[in-house]
């Protein structure tokens, strides 16, 4: 995918070159994320500038868009529906091989004013162009309930998220897009995209890796209850046991 | 004050665990019941996913019941007999019921199950004790002496082969009959995530018969142990131990538990049960509407 990318991408960028279009010079405010207990999420700045030729910014700008995405992971969707006008029970259920655990996207504009449709789908841009890969066999119909289902479910825990016009491009050189990380978020590594956009084409792709990642006490916890699960079930056990036990005799002083 | 959890991967309030934690623990130390009946639908609404909040109740409830037994053994209310025969039922029964857990959840329809059990289990408790417990007090308040119900044990316990003494408990009735309902009980704390002392209390008195001084005492002595051993299996099988969780949980169960034994002392026993019989018919009422209605969340995600 990525070498697919860069193939594509290639004659972009000498075009750029050749054709005086403008460059992306962008970043992002870190590229490590530590998880500690205190972890109520985090904010990530994507910034950077746009170089036009010449320095001259001309009266048509070209517009950015962002995307920070972790890493993907395969799920099963199960879908609720009424049993005999009775209850709820999990009935169907759809597989999906690589959904992104995080998917944020962040645009100058509103995105279907800056590409069209196929651009869009070919560089995933926005949240119903993720690749999903549905690997159930479903009907078509079915699987885009799932679909929508799934997206809707990580949409409103923050999972996924769309900010269409959000980001400020100062002078028509300097951006940013700050995108705001829930503490749900999975581990691993992400990847922060900045596409630059003019005339329906992307004219120029940038990433950098940011790592979010847990770490202290909390990487020490999940990192013993993986490895060691048995001496940690004992630990956990033990500390049950020496709380209810200093608790009974605490109140025996106290009386 | 907000804390990150290792395991469940989310931001929570920890003062909103701890009180929690406190709230549970005094019922547990009130009614000889371990809490997780409550625990875990409670930590699954404040959104941490159920097989942790499961995983971590049971480790909660071990710590809120080794005060109890603590508190109840200085008086006495321990039958260590028969507790031992729950316990080892309760060993059977919790590598059963992970067995069973292990079917449900490839077919998901872990939660469906789980809800009717409950609703099954509780209604039928539940609302045997409040008949019992209000005819008590009704009785009372017409001045007239109860019929002092003859304790004794089910008829079917006296169809089962040989006999043990139990003095503590007052009772001389086969062994198999507590293994056997340890047993259930073991199978049901790994399935549900409880202590199993909502069904062990009553089950101790309406089916074994034993003396009410020991049953709360002795079912906290066999929860103690049976949710320790499902600790060690949940976090050797489904790695869902949530360690900061459970002690966010500990801190205010083990102190809440302190002051429910007390206040137990204090209040009156028929009260008490209609007190704890009306708890668990509520839970009920509310599982079944949450059955019939329709869910918050028609799509659920498990990672493959």
């Amino acid at each position: 995918m990525r070498l697919l990318r860069l193939i594509f991408f290639l004659p972009a960028m000498l075009l750029t070159l050749a054709a005086s279009n403008p460059v992306l010079v962008p970043d992002v405010s870190q590229r490590k994320i530590d998880i500690i207990y205190s972890f109520t999420g985090a904010e990530l700045l994507l910034f950077g500038a746009i170089l036009y030729p010449g320095g001259r910014v001309p009266s048509e700008k070209a517009d950015i868009v962002v995307v920070l995405r972790g890493p993907t992971q395969p799920i099963l969707v199960r879908e609720k529906q009424k049993l005999g006008g009775l209850i709820w029970v999990n009935a169907e259920s759809a597989r999906f091989m690589s959904p992104p655990g995080y998917y944020a996207i962040a645009s100058s504009r509103p995105l279907d004013q800056l590409v069209d449709e196929r651009t869009a789908a070919i560089y995933e841009l926005g949240v119903k162009n993720l690749q999903l890969s549905p690997a159930s066999g479903e009907q078509p119909d079915v699987q885009r309930r799932f679909e929508s289902g799934l997206i809707d479910l990580f949409k409103r825990s923050r999972l996924y998220a769309e900010a269409p016009g959000m980001i400020e491009i100062t002078n028509g050189v300097l951006y940013r897009a700050r995108i705001s990380i829930p503490a749900r978020v999975p581990v691993g590594a992400y990847v922060a995209e900045t596409f630059l956009v003019k005339d329906g084409k992307v004219l120029a792709v940038a990433s950098r890796d940011v790592q979010i990642n847990k770490s202290g006490f909390e990487r020490f916890v999940a990192e013993s209850a993986l490895r060691h699960p048995f001496f940690y079930g004992l630990v956990a056990v033990g500390l049950s046991l020496l709380l209810g036990w200093g608790a009974a005799v605490l109140f025996r002083r106290i009386g | 004050m907000d804390i990150y959890l290792p395991i469940a991967n989310m931001s929570v309030n920890a003062l909103v665990l701890i009180l929690l934690g406190g709230g549970v623990g005094i019922l547990s130390g009130m009614f000889g019941v371990g809490g997780g009946f409550l625990t875990t639908p409670l930590l699954i609404l404040y959104g941490i996913p159920p097989t942790i909040a499961a995983a971590s109740a049971t480790t909660q409830v071990t710590g809120a019941s080794v005060s109890g037994v603590l508190a109840h053994w200085q008086k006495d209310g321990v039958d260590f007999r028969m507790g031992a025969l729950l316990v080892l039922g309760g060993l059977f029964g919790s590598v059963a019921g992970a067995g069973v857990f292990s079917v449900l959840e490839k077919a998901g329809q872990m939660d469906t199950i789980i809800a009717i059990l409950y609703v099954v289990l509780l209604t039928g408790i539940g609302g045997l004790m409040a008949r019992d417990a209000w005819a008590a007090i009704s009785a009372k308040r017409a001045g007239m002496k109860m019929a002092a119900r003859k304790r004794r044990h089910h008829p079917l316990v006296a169809t089962l082969p040989m006999r043990w003494r139990f003095y503590a408990s007052g009772i001389y009735i086969s062994p198999l009959a507590p293994a056997a309902l340890g047993f259930i009980v073991g199978m049901l704390t790994v399935l549900l995530g409880v202590g199993g002392g909502f069904i062990l209390v009553p089950a101790m008195i309406y089916i074994l018969g034993m003396a009410t001084r020991v049953v709360v005492g002795t079912s906290l002595f066999q929860i103690l142990f049976v949710t320790a051993i499902t600790t060690l299996v949940h976090a050797l099988t489904t790695h869902a131990v949530d360690i900061v969780l459970a002690g966010l949980l500990l801190i205010g169960s083990v102190i809440g538990a302190q002051f429910g034994a007390r206040l137990a002392a204090k209040l009156p026993p028929d009260w008490l049960r209609l007190g704890l019989s009306i708890l668990i018919l509520s839970l009920a009422i509310w599982l079944v509407l949450g059955l019939g209605w329709q869910p918050r969340e028609l799509y659920s995600v498990h990672p493959l």
